[in-house]
């Protein structure tokens, strides 16, 4: 900007200088009369004559076929962008879609697989109760057999226990007075001497 | 003209008939001529611009369209939904001043906008379809305008005188507009230049004065372009006012 004033000014300076040389040296210019107010000079109402043709034949070409050629560019445009703005948002919806899908199916997955852990699992407590049970039946059957089995044992080592004690007096006895006692009367008396011990 | 005592800057407005006896037959002067270029270049701006019809378009395509964008809002933004109707009338007037406007700015060439009889027939054409419009859309309530609304009555008699005044001057103010501006530019012009030429009468001084009026030409080819497009702003937008009132309701 501030080239473009000095440049102005400094030739309006020149200027000014060149004029006052002329002016001394070259009076006399002088203007004749406008030729555009020269009425009569058929060439300048000629222009109106032309200038309307020209004028409606630049109108009718421009409104009939550019200017219609421009608008259908434009609005093809104007079509096709909202055309893929169309189509960008559909996608987008359809990808949406599939998300919500996505995490509904992965919700649904997770729910079952927490059903069927549970159902195994149940299954599997189940299972282990019920052996556990029969386990424990088992050794009950076992307990009472082997008990029964020391009972018995016991029962047949009592009843050894007083033969032995009735064979072992009548040695005694027989070591002691001489005479062999009477086996019965022994196996009595040794009856008898067990019982307050109820062995 | 070098060294001689005679500016005439009026020269260059004078009509000279093309193709000789023809031409003056026919009345066809330079004039017409320049306005058939003017409207073919435009023709053929828009022609080729648009010629790809590219959705991403090029630079002379985004120009043409542009420039249909840019009167097209003009049309519709200052005349309302009517507008449409009279676009492509804009356009065409917008441009023929616009191209006119330029072509005369190229050396050798001539200006038909510095002629009253084009403006004028311009400006009354404008006037004219105002005035249809008005009818055809108001009927006789088009004479309502003459008589501001809300005004007292008793203020009658000085207004609708004005009124009916400021109504008919628009085709003079319109086109002596257009014309005035070109016509001092021009002049503008040719003053300069000559004053390049006498000057060079003078030798080695006169020389280095004469860089003055070049300089000043240079910067007045940037004013002239400005107004070139101005002017025609100015005929398109005061016709887009004058359509707007006439389709008022």
């Amino acid at each position: 900007m501030g080239v473009m004033t000095r440049t102005v000014r400094t030739g309006l300076l020149l200027t000014v200088c060149g004029v006052s040389l002329l002016a001394v040296s070259a009076p006399g210019a002088y203007a004749t009369g406008m030729p555009q107010l020269d009425f009569a000079n058929p060439l300048v109402t000629g222009q109106v004559f032309w200038g309307a043709i020209i004028f409606l034949v630049f109108y009718l070409v421009l409104s009939k076929v550019m200017l219609p050629g421009v608008a259908r560019v434009l609005e093809d445009r104007g079509q096709r962008i909202s055309g893929d703005l169309e189509i960008a948002r559909s996608a987008k919806h359809d990808a949406d879609k599939a998300v919500a899908e996505l995490q509904q199916a992965r919700k649904d997955a997770m729910a079952e697989a927490q059903a069927h852990l549970k159902t195994v699992l149940e299954e599997e407590h189940r299972a282990a109760e019920q052996q556990l049970a029969q386990i424990n039946a088992r050794l009950d059957t076992e307990i009472a057999d082997a008990e029964k089995r020391v009972a018995d044992e016991k029962a047949r080592a009592v009843g050894a226990l007083k033969d032995i004690a009735a064979e072992t007096t009548q040695a005694l006895v027989q070591r002691l007075t001489g005479v062999v006692p009477d086996a019965q009367l022994v196996a009595q008396r040794v009856e008898t001497a067990c019982a307050p011990h109820t062995i | 003209m070098a060294g001689g005592s005679s500016i005439n800057v009026l020269e260059q407005f004078e009509l000279h008939p093309v193709l000789g006896g023809l031409g003056e037959a026919l009345r066809f002067s330079q004039s017409p001529l320049y306005m058939i270029i003017a409207v073919c270049l435009v023709l053929a701006f828009l022609y080729f611009g648009m010629r790809p019809a590219a959705v991403v378009p090029g630079r002379l395509q985004a120009a043409a369209e542009v420039c249909y964008e840019f009167i097209h809002n003009m049309a519709l933004d200052t005349i309302g939904p009517e507008g449409a109707a009279f676009f492509p009338f804009v356009f065409t007037l917008f441009f023929f001043i616009l191209a006119g406007n330029y072509i005369g700015l190229l050396p050798f060439s001539f200006t038909f906008t510095s002629h009253i009889a084009v403006t004028l027939a311009l400006a009354l054409m404008v006037f004219a379809l105002t005035v249809v419009v008005s009818f055809k859309v108001q009927g006789l309530r088009f004479f309502a305008h003459f008589m501001p609304a809300g005004a007292s009555p008793f203020l009658a008699p000085l207004l609708i005188p004005i009124e009916i005044l400021s109504f008919l001057s628009r085709p003079v103010s319109l086109s002596i507009r257009l014309f005035a501006n070109m016509v001092a530019g021009h002049v503008m012009f040719d003053i300069f230049a000559s004053f390049v030429i006498m000057l060079a009468g003078f030798g080695v001084v006169g020389d280095v004065f004469a860089i003055g009026p070049i300089a000043i030409n240079v910067a007045l080819m940037a004013l002239e372009l400005l107004v070139g497009v101005l002017q025609a702003y100015v005929f398109a937008i005061l016709t887009c006012i004058y359509l707007r009132e006439a389709v008022a309701h």
